[in-house]
C-alpha cells in the first residue's frame, strides 16, 4: 500500500484541487515549485537553522512514567508543546514563509480557528518583516481574545470573518477570497493538511519533522525506531500527519486518529468527521466532511476550537478509508478530564486539542508491553479560562 | 438546438445575462423573478443554487444564499419550482452552483432533473477542467447541457484555447482578479485583457462578468464581448425592492441597458 500523494494530487480517491479558475495560476505556481524549492540546499539550511535556534527543535520525547503506570503501558510524549509559540503549528509556518519569500511574495494571509496558527503565522511574518493578515471568525475572535492580542502585538491585522457561522470554516472561505482578489503579491499560509493540492502534501512535509525526530529518539530510548502505536488528535490533521509521516509505510505501527465528539457523536453537536462525514468537497479538496443530503456543509462543534472543523485532510480520509488508521472520538467532558489527569500525573498542562489524544487511552486496545507515542501538539495556556471554569464547577 | 446557441445565433451583441439566487428574497420567488426578467428583455438567466460555502462568490451573493437556505431552499424544491417553467418562457436558463451540490445529489440524477425541467447550461466554478475531462465530460455532453467555463486575466493563452475547445454555450470572462461584487469601474488593465482575448477569435462567444453593475460598465463590456453578466448588483437591487419585485426588475434592466 502506498500512502503518499500521487502525481495528480490525490491520496487514493481523496484530495485534488477543486478550485475556481481565479486561483488556478496561484495554485499552479505553488504546485510546480514547492518540491524544487524545498529541496534547495540554502532553503534546507535556513529552515534547519530556524527550527533549531528559533523554534527550539528537536522537541523532547519524554517517557511519561506515572502516566504509563496509570494506564499500564509504555507511554512516550512528543513534546510539540515546547515549541516557540506553544504548538506544532510553527513547523509549518517557518517552512511556508521561507517558501513565500522564494516565490517573491510580500503579503501573507492566513486563517485561524483557536488562533494558534494565526499566532504562528504572525510570528514568522514579524521575523521576516512581511505584511500579515489573519482571517478569524467573529465568534472565535470573541472566545480566543488572548491570541487575538498576541497577533496584534506581533503586527498582524486580524480581520473578522462575518459570513456563515463566523468560525474557522468561514475564516478559510474569507482567506481564499482574499487570495482570489490578490493573485500576484500574496501567499496563503494554510494551517493544516487541508485545502487544494499541493497544500496537504506541503504542510505534511513541513510537519514531518515530528516523526523524523521520533525515529531517532525512540531508537535512543527504546532500542527500536518503531513504536507499536502513535496517537494524535485530528481536526484538519496537521499534527497527526507530522507524527505519522515517516511511519506511513511501516504497517506494524498502528496509527490512531483522535477526533472531537463534542457533546457526543449522536448529539448533533460534534466534529467527529470520520464517523459523521461523507465524501464531498470542502475548501478545494475531495475528502470526508460533515454535510447535509443536499451537500450543504454542516457546522461542527467541539469545546476545542482547533478541532472544530467540518472536514479532515485528504490524507487522513485515505488512511481511515483504507483501514491504515483507526479513529476514536472523544467528548468535551472526556477531554477535560484527561487534561487534568495529565496535569496531575506529569505536571504538564496540555492544550484541549491534545487532551483528546490522551483521553483516547481509555478506548484504545493495547498490550501492557506496547510502546505508545502520544503527540502532545500544544500547551494549555490558551485554554486556562476553560480549565479554571472546570476547577470552579 | 440548445436555447443558448439559438440565442447567440439570433443576437450578436449587448447580451444581458442576469444572475439571481433561487429562494431569495422569498422561497417561492423563483418563477416570478424569471418571468419578470424575461419580460424586461434579459437574454439569459443564471439561477444560483444557494450554497453554504460559495468560495467564488462575494458577500452579497453569499448572504442571499444563506437567506435562501434559511427560507428552505433545496435542489428538490428548486426542481419542483421549475417543473412548469418551460410552458411559460423559452429564455435560456443556466444553473450556477458548486460541485459538491451536484455530487451529493448524484451526477446522473442531477443532470436528468436539469434536462427534465429545461435547464440549458451549467456554471460550476470549482469544477476544474482536468476533473471535468476525467469524470464528467461524457455525461454532460450526452445530456445536451452546455458547460460554461471561466477565464481570468491570469489564464494563459494555451489554457484559454483549451477551455474554448471544451466549453459549450459561451465563455464566462471574469473581468478582473476579484470575486463578484468587488469593484465598480473598469480599469485600463482590464481593457487590455478584454482586447487581448477579443483578438484570439475564440469559437465560443464571451460574456464578461464580475464588477458589471451599471450602464457604463455594461457598455464597456459590450465593446469587447458579446455581452455581460450581472449578479451582485441585481441581488442588491431586489433586496431593496423585495415588495415590488416585478416593476423594480423592469426598471433595473432599463437602467443597465441605458434605455
Amino acid at each position: 500500500m502506498h500512502y503518499s500523494v500521487d502525481g495528480r494530487g490525490f491520496y487514493g480517491e481523496f484530495g485534488g484541487a477543486f478550485i475556481p479558475e481565479m486561483l488556478h495560476s496561484n495554485i499552479e505556481e505553488l504546485k510546480s515549485r514547492y518540491l524544487e524549492i524545498m529541496e534547495e540546499k540554502d532553503f534546507q539550511d535556513e529552515m534547519q537553522q530556524l527550527l533549531k535556534n528559533y523554534v527550539g527543535r528537536p522537541t523532547p520525547l519524554y517517557y511519561a512514567k506515572r502516566l504509563s503506570l496509570h494506564f499500564n503501558a509504555h507511554i512516550y510524549l512528543k513534546r510539540e508543546d515546547l515549541n516557540h509559540t506553544g504548538a506544532h503549528k510553527i513547523n509549518n509556518t517557518i517552512g511556508q514563509i521561507l517558501l513565500a519569500k522564494r516565490l517573491g511574495k510580500s503579503r501573507i494571509i492566513a486563517e485561524t480557528g483557536a488562533g494558534q496558527h494565526g499566532v504562528a503565522t504572525a510570528t514568522v511574518c514579524a521575523l521576516m518583516g512581511l505584511e500579515c493578515i489573519v482571517y478569524m471568525g467573529e465568534i472565535d475572535i470573541a472566545r480566543q481574545a488572548p491570541n487575538v492580542s498576541r497577533m496584534k502585538m506581533l503586527g498582524a491585522k486580524v480581520v473578522p470573518a462575518t459570513s456563515g457561522s463566523k468560525t474557522l470554516k468561514d475564516a478559510t472561505n474569507e482567506a481564499i477570497r482574499d487570495w482570489i482578489n490578490n493573485p500576484n503579491d500574496t501567499h496563503y499560509i494554510i494551517g493544516s493538511v487541508v485545502g487544494p493540492h499541493p497544500y496537504p502534501d506541503m504542510v505534511a512535509r513541513f510537519q514531518s519533522v515530528i516523526s523524523e525526530e521520533m525515529k531517532w529518539q525512540l531508537k535512543e530510548q527504546t532500542g527500536s525506531e518503531n513504536p507499536d502505536i502513535i496517537m494524535a488528535c485530528v481536526g484538519g490533521g496537521s499534527n497527526a500527519a507530522g507524527a505519522y509521516y515517516h511511519y506511513l509505510d511501516e504497517d506494524q505501527v498502528r496509527l490512531v486518529a483522535v477526533e472531537a465528539a463534542g457533546l457526543g457523536v449522536d448529539s448533533g453537536e460534534s466534529a467527529a468527521t470520520s464517523v459523521l462525514g461523507t465524501k464531498g468537497i470542502i475548501h478545494g479538496s475531495r475528502t470526508l466532511l460533515m454535510q447535509t443530503e443536499d451537500g450543504q456543509i454542516i457546522e461542527p462543534y467541539s469545546i476545542s476550537a482547533g478541532l472544530d472543523y467540518p472536514g479532515i485532510g485528504p490524507l487522513h480520509a485515505h488512511l481511515i478509508d483504507t483501514g491504515r488508521a483507526e479513529a476514536i472520538s472523544i467528548t468535551d467532558a472526556e477531554a477535560l478530564e484527561a487534561a487534568f489527569l495529565l496535569t496531575r500525573l506529569e505536571g504538564i498542562i496540555p492544550a484541549l486539542e491534545s487532551a483528546h489524544a490522551f483521553a483516547a487511552m481509555s478506548y484504545l486496545k493495547y498490550r501492557p508491553e506496547d510502546v505508545i507515542v502520544i503527540n502532545l501538539s500544544g500547551r494549555g495556556d490558551k485554554d486556562l479560562s476553560t480549565y479554571i471554569k472546570k476547577m470552579e464547577s | 438546438m440548445n436555447r443558448i446557441d439559438q440565442m447567440f445565433q439570433k443576437k450578436k451583441g449587448e447580451i444581458l445575462n442576469i444572475y439571481f439566487t433561487a429562494g431569495f428574497p422569498e422561497l417561492n420567488d423563483t418563477e416570478e423573478i424569471i418571468l419578470a426578467l424575461d419580460r424586461a428583455g434579459v437574454d439569459v438567466i443564471e439561477i444560483g443554487m444557494p450554497y453554504s460555502d460559495p468560495m467564488a462568490d462575494g458577500p452579497t451573493i453569499q448572504e442571499s444564499g444563506s437567506q435562501a437556505l434559511k427560507n428552505g431552499m433545496t435542489l428538490d424544491v428548486l426542481f419542483n419550482q421549475l417543473k412548469v417553467i418551460r410552458s411559460k418562457t423559452q429564455i435560456p436558463l443556466l444553473f450556477m452552483g458548486y460541485l459538491n451540490q451536484m455530487m451529493q445529489y448524484g451526477v446522473d440524477r442531477f443532470l436528468n432533473a436539469c434536462v427534465a425541467v429545461g435547464i440549458d447550461g451549467l456554471i460550476i466554478p470549482d469544477l476544474p477542467v482536468d476533473i471535468y475531462e476525467l469524470e464528467l465530460q461524457e455525461k454532460i455532453e450526452k445530456s445536451g447541457l452546455h458547460i460554461i467555463f471561466l477565464i481570468t486575466p491570469q489564464t494563459s493563452e494555451a489554457r484559454v484555447k483549451k477551455i474554448d475547445e471544451l466549453a459549450g454555450g459561451f465563455i464566462y470572462m471574469v473581468s478582473n482578479a476579484s470575486i463578484t461584487g468587488a469593484k465598480s469601474e473598469i480599469t485600463n488593465a482590464q481593457l487590455d485583457y478584454f482586447a487581448r482575448i477579443n483578438a484570439m477569435n475564440l469559437k465560443n462567444p464571451r460574456l464578461i462578468g464580475f464588477g458589471i453593475s451599471n450602464h457604463q460598465t455594461f457598455n464597456q463590456a459590450c465593446q469587447f464581448a458579446q455581452g455581460a453578466i450581472v449578479g451582485s448588483a441585481f441581488i442588491k437591487h431586489i433586496s431593496q425592492h423585495g415588495n415590488a419585485l416585478k416593476n423594480s426588475i423592469q426598471e433595473f434592466v432599463s437602467q443597465l441597458r441605458g434605455n
